[in-house]
C-alpha cells in the first residue's frame, strides 16, 4: 500500500516574545513539535491523540502545508506540503471542528456550489457526491438554511460535506466532535467510517475524545508535550490501559474509604469517593454491590479514564519499567 | 487565470447576496461613502470661496486632479482595499482557510471581504471627473483621451500595490491598520490637492517614497495647461507605466514573502 | 456608587494604555493628517495675502494639528462596543445590572478618552511643532478652558455615539447610522475645513449644530479667539449640547428598555 502521508524527524519551533519589564521584550524558543516520525498507508483511519497543547494542531497545520517545519521532512500524497500547497489541496480535504469553511449568511447549498467553482470539480461528480452526502447525512432539511441559523451538529455535518465533495485521497479533521451532542457524534462517526470503508479514504484525526478513536481508528498516535509517546493499534492499546473504571459514589455522609475487595479508593472528598477497579478482573455491578453493602449510596456513576489520565499512566508504566508499555513502540 | 476570475466572481456575488440581507444597514453605508467623497471635494469648492485660485489652479483644474486621483482611488477601494481585512483574520487565526484552498489566497480575501458598499465612492467621482473634463481647457482627442486612461489605470494599479503591501504588513506585526491607512486614506488625501502647495520635504516623500505623485499630480499637469512651479516635464505622465508596474512587483512580493513568514510562524 | 464609576473609567483607562503598536500607529496617522491639512491651509492663507478672515497662516497650521490631537479623544469616530453587546444580546445582562446603564459606558468613555488624550493629544501636535510654526495658549490660563472645553465636547461625542449605538435594538445592524454620524461630524465639527472658512450662510448653519462644540469650539478657545464673559458663554453652549444630549440619550435608552422587557430580549 501507498504512504499517504510520511513524518521524518519533524521539529517545529516558535519564538515567543513575553513581555519583561515595561518595555523589553525576552525571546524565547518554544518547541510545539519535537522529533515526531509516522507513516499512514493508503486507506488507514488515525486518531491522533492529546491533550490540549500537545502539538496535535501543529502538526496539521504541517501535514496541511499552512506551516513549514522546523526541520525534518514531511510528504504528503508525494508532495512538500508547504512547497506544493496549491497543488496538495485539490488532494486533502480538511475540517477544523471550530472553524467553519461555509458561508455565514448563506444556504448551505451554496457553499457546495461555490466549493465545486473553487476546487473545479465535474459536475456530475460533484451531483452525485453531494447527493450522497445529503442523504447519508440527512441534509435534505436543512440544504436552504443560511448557515448561521444551523445547530452545531447540523454544520459541522455540512463541514464534513465541504472538505469531501471534491473526493480528497486524505481527509484531515482537527476535533470534528467538540461539542457536538451524543446524536451528531455519533453521525459523524458513521459518516467518516463509511468514507472510508467505502471511497478508501484516508483519515487522520485528532481528538481529545477517546470515545472517537475507539469507535473509529485500529490506530493510534499518543503526543504529549510535542513528542509522540505511542504509535499503535487501540485494540491493544486499550488491552494495556484502557481497563481501569472508576466508579464514583456519594455516599449518605462523608466516611473512611470504603474497605472493597472488588476495587480500591483512590480519593476521598466529604461524602464522594472514587473507586478504581479492573474490568478484566471484576464486574462493574459486583462493585456496586459491594459498595452498596458497605454503607447507603445516594448516587453513582462510572467514569473512563481520560486522555490525561491515560498519558499519566503511560509515563508511570515507563518510569516503573514495567514492559506494559511496549505496545507498538 | 480565467478560472481564478470565475471563482472570485461567484464568491463576490455570494458575499453581495449576503450584504443584502442587511439592506438598511447597506443603503446607508452607500449614502455615507458617496457623501465623504462628495464632501472632500466641497472642501475644494469652499476653499476657492476664499482664495481665486489654488497655486494658480482653477476650480475645473482642481477638479480635474480630484478626478484623477479619487476614481482610482474608489476603484481600488472597491476591489482591492478588502485585503485589509487580513489583520483580522490573522489575529483569528481564519486565515489557514484561505491557504487549504486550491484559489490565490490574495484573490480568495479580497472576494470574501469585498463590500458592494464601497461603490458609493465611485459616484462622485466619475461626477466631478465629468464635470471638470466639460469645462477644462483640454482638447479631448484621442491621444489625450489615451493620457487619461493611462492615468486612470496606472493609479489604479498604485493604490491597489499601496493596499497590498501595507496589508502584508500584517503577517508580521499587528495592530498597524491605523499607520496603513495614513498612507493609504492619507496619500489619497495629498493627492486631492496641486502637489506644489505642499513644502519640499512632503513633496519628496510623495515623489520618490510613496510614489503617489504619479496618480494624479504628474498625469495633471501633462493634461492641463496650468502653472507648473515645478517644472515637471510632460513626458514624465509615461513614467506611471514602469512605476506603477514596479510598485505592483513589490507589494505581491512582499504578499508572499508575508507568507512564507506566515508559514513559518502560524501568527 | 461615584466609587464603581471610577473603577470602571480606570479599568478602560488601562485597556486603551494596553494597546501599545497602535496607539503608536494612530499617531502617525494624526500627524500625517496633520501635516498635509496644515500644508494645505498655509498654502492658502500666504496666497490669500498672510491672513483669511482674521485667522493667520498660524492659526490654521495650529487649528490643523490641535484638532487632530483631539478627535480621538473626543470619540469623533465612534466606538462599537455597546452596538456588538446589543447585536449579541449580551445587552441583557448589562440592563439586570442595578448600575445605570449611561452611566456605566460613560465611565467607560472618560476612561478610554483620559488616555487618548494624553497618548493621542500630545504627540502629534509636538511633532507638527517639530515643523511648523505653531502657537501655544497666550496667557497660560487659556489651557483652562481650552481643557474644559474639550471634556465637554468629549461628553457632546459620548451623547451622541450612545444614542446611535442604541438604535441597534432597532435597526440590527447600525454601522450604516454610525457612518453617517461620522461623515455629519467629520464635516460640520470644522475636522475637514474650519468652520470660519464655510460661507457665512454655512458657517451660521453649523454653528448652530451640536458638531461644532465637538472641534470647533475647543479650539477656537485653544487659539485666544475669546476673553471674558465670551469665553463663559462658550462653555455654556457647549454644555447645553452636552445635557440635551445626554437626556435625549436617556429617553432612547428607556424606549429600548420598554422594547426588551416586551420582547424578551
Amino acid at each position: 500500500m501507498a504512504q499517504v502521508v510520511r513524518l521524518a524527524a519533524v521539529d517545529k519551533t516558535y519564538a515567543v516574545r513575553t513581555r519583561a519589564g515595561r518595555v523589553r521584550r525576552r525571546r524565547r524558543e518554544v518547541r510545539a513539535v519535537s522529533d515526531v516520525s509516522f507513516t499512514i498507508e493508503s486507506g488507514e483511519m488515525v486518531g491522533y491523540v492529546g491533550p490540549n497543547g500537545a502539538g496535535k494542531s501543529t502538526t496539521i497545520k504541517m501535514i496541511t502545508g499552512i506551516l513549514t517545519p522546523s526541520a525534518g521532512r514531511i510528504e504528503v500524497l508525494g508532495l512538500t506540503p508547504t512547497v506544493d500547497r496549491r497543488r496538495l489541496t485539490r488532494r486533502i480535504g480538511v475540517v477544523f471542528g471550530q472553524r467553519s469553511q461555509l458561508w455565514w449568511d448563506l444556504p448551505l447549498i451554496d457553499s457546495f456550489e461555490l466549493l465545486h467553482h473553487v476546487y473545479r470539480t465535474e459536475r456530475a461528480r460533484h451531483d452525485a457526491n453531494l447527493a450522497a452526502f445529503t442523504e447519508r447525512l440527512d441534509l435534505g432539511g436543512f440544504l436552504d438554511v443560511p448557515v448561521r441559523q444551523l445547530s452545531l451538529g447540523q454544520r459541522m455535518r455540512g463541514e464534513l460535506t465541504a472538505a469531501l465533495l471534491h473526493d480528497p485521497a486524505l481527509v484531515v479533521l482537527d476535533e470534528p466532535t467538540i461539542g457536538l451532542d451524543v446524536v451528531s457524534k455519533y453521525a459523524v462517526r458513521e459518516f467518516l467510517s463509511e468514507t472510508n470503508r467505502e471511497r478508501g479514504t484516508t483519515v487522520l484525526l485528532t481528538t481529545h475524545d477517546l470515545d472517537d478513536v475507539e469507535h473509529l481508528c485500529r490506530r493510534m498516535l499518543i503526543i504529549d508535550r510535542g513528542r509522540v509517546l505511542l504509535d499503535g493499534a487501540v485494540d491493544r492499546f486499550k488491552a494495556e490501559h484502557g481497563n481501569d473504571r472508576t466508579l464514583v459514589v456519594d455516599l449518605e455522609s462523608a466516611a473512611e474509604p470504603l474497605p472493597l475487595r472488588t476495587g480500591q479508593v483512590l480519593r476521598t472528598d466529604g461524602p464522594r469517593q472514587w473507586i478504581r477497579f479492573d474490568r478484566r478482573r471484576t464486574s462493574a455491578a459486583a462493585v456496586i454491590a459491594e459498595v452498596t453493602a458497605a454503607g447507603a449510596v445516594r448516587d453513582l456513576a462510572i467514569e473512563e479514564p481520560d486522555i490525561e489520565e491515560l498519558i499519566r499512566r503511560i509515563y508511570a508504566s515507563r518510569t516503573e519499567g514495567s514492559p506494559g508499555d511496549g505496545v507498538g513502540l | 487565470m480565467a478560472d481564478g476570475l470565475r471563482v472570485y466572481r461567484l464568491m463576490v456575488a455570494a458575499k453581495i447576496r449576503s450584504a443584502w440581507q442587511y439592506r438598511t444597514s447597506f443603503v446607508m453605508f452607500l449614502f455615507a461613502q458617496a457623501t465623504i467623497t462628495s464632501l472632500e471635494f466641497v472642501t475644494i469648492l469652499l476653499l476657492f470661496d476664499v482664495v481665486p485660485d489654488l497655486g494658480g489652479w482653477d476650480r475645473r483644474e482642481v477638479a480635474l486632479l480630484y478626478g484623477l486621483a479619487t476614481l482610482p482611488f474608489a476603484a481600488s477601494d472597491l476591489i482591492i482595499s478588502p485585503v485589509e481585512r487580513l489583520s483580522v483574520h490573522v489575529r483569528a487565526g481564519t486565515f489557514d482557510r484561505f491557504l487549504l484552498r486550491p484559489a490565490s489566497s490574495l484573490l480568495q480575501i479580497c472576494a470574501m471581504e469585498f463590500e458592494l458598499r464601497r461603490i458609493g465612492k465611485l459616484l462622485p467621482a466619475v461626477a466631478v471627473l465629468w464635470w471638470a473634463m466639460a469645462g477644462v481647457d483640454v482638447d479631448w482627442t484621442p491621444s489625450s483621451v489615451g493620457l487619461l486612461v493611462l492615468a486612470l489605470t496606472s493609479g489604479t494599479v498604485i493604490y491597489s500595490a499601496l493596499w497590498i503591501a501595507t496589508a502584508s504588513l500584517s503577517f508580521w506585526i499587528v495592530a498597524t491598520q491605523e499607520a496603513t491607512n495614513a498612507v493609504t486614506y492619507g496619500g489619497q488625501f495629498a493627492n486631492e490637492y496641486p502637489l506644489h502647495l505642499y513644502p519640499g520635504w512632503i513633496r519628496a516623500v510623495l515623489g520618490w517614497i510613496v510614489p503617489l505623485a504619479f496618480v494624479a499630480y504628474v498625469p495633471a499637469v501633462a493634461l492641463l495647461d496650468a502653472p507648473n512651479p515645478l517644472a515637471l516635464p510632460d513626458d514624465l505622465v509615461y513614467a506611471s507605466i514602469p512605476v506603477a508596474a514596479a510598485t505592483l512587483v513589490v507589494s505581491l512580493r512582499l504578499w508572499s514573502l508575508g507568507i512564507r513568514h506566515y508559514q513559518s510562524t502560524g501568527s | 456608587m461615584s466609587r464603581l464609576w471610577w473603577e470602571i473609567a480606570r479599568r478602560s483607562f488601562r485597556r486603551a494604555s494596553s494597546y501599545r503598536l497602535a496607539t503608536a500607529s494612530g499617531v502617525f496617522v494624526n500627524t500625517v493628517f496633520g501635516y498635509l491639512r496644515a500644508s494645505i491651509l498655509i498654502f492658502v492663507a500666504t496666497a490669500a495675502g498672510g491672513s483669511i478672515r482674521g485667522q493667520s497662516a498660524t492659526d490654521l497650521a495650529t487649528f490643523a494639528f490641535v484638532s487632530q490631537g483631539f478627535i480621538m479623544t473626543i470619540g469623533a469616530f465612534g466606538d462599537h462596543e455597546l452596538a456588538e453587546r446589543i447585536r449579541t444580546g449580551d445587552v441583557v445582562i448589562d440592563l439586570y445590572r442595578p448600575a445605570d446603564l449611561q452611566l456605566w459606558w460613560a465611565a467607560t468613555w472618560f476612561g478610554r478618552s483620559g488616555f487618548l488624550a494624553l497618548a493621542r493629544g500630545i504627540p502629534p501636535v509636538v511633532l507638527g511643532a517639530l515643523a511648523f510654526d505653531l502657537e501655544w495658549p497666550d496667557p497660560l490660563w487659556h489651557w483652562l478652558p481650552f481643557l474644559a472645553s474639550v471634556v465637554l465636547a468629549t461628553t457632546v461625542g459620548f451623547a451622541l455615539r450612545f444614542c446611535s449605538n442604541l438604535l441597534t435594538f432597532w435597526l440590527l445592524d447600525n454601522r450604516g447610522v454610525e457612518q453617517l454620524l461620522t461623515v455629519l461630524i467629520s464635516f460640520f465639527s470644522g475636522l475637514v475645513l474650519p468652520i470660519t472658512l464655510f460661507p457665512s450662510w454655512l458657517e451660521r448653519i453649523a454653528r448652530a449644530l451640536p458638531f461644532a462644540s465637538m472641534i470647533q469650539l475647543p479650539t477656537e478657545l485653544y487659539l485666544g479667539r475669546y476673553d471674558g464673559m465670551e469665553i463663559v458663554s462658550v462653555l455654556a453652549q457647549q454644555a447645553g449640547w452636552a445635557v440635551a444630549l445626554l437626556l435625549v440619550g436617556r429617553a432612547v435608552l428607556r424606549a429600548a428598555t420598554a422594547r426588551v422587557v416586551i420582547q424578551g430580549g
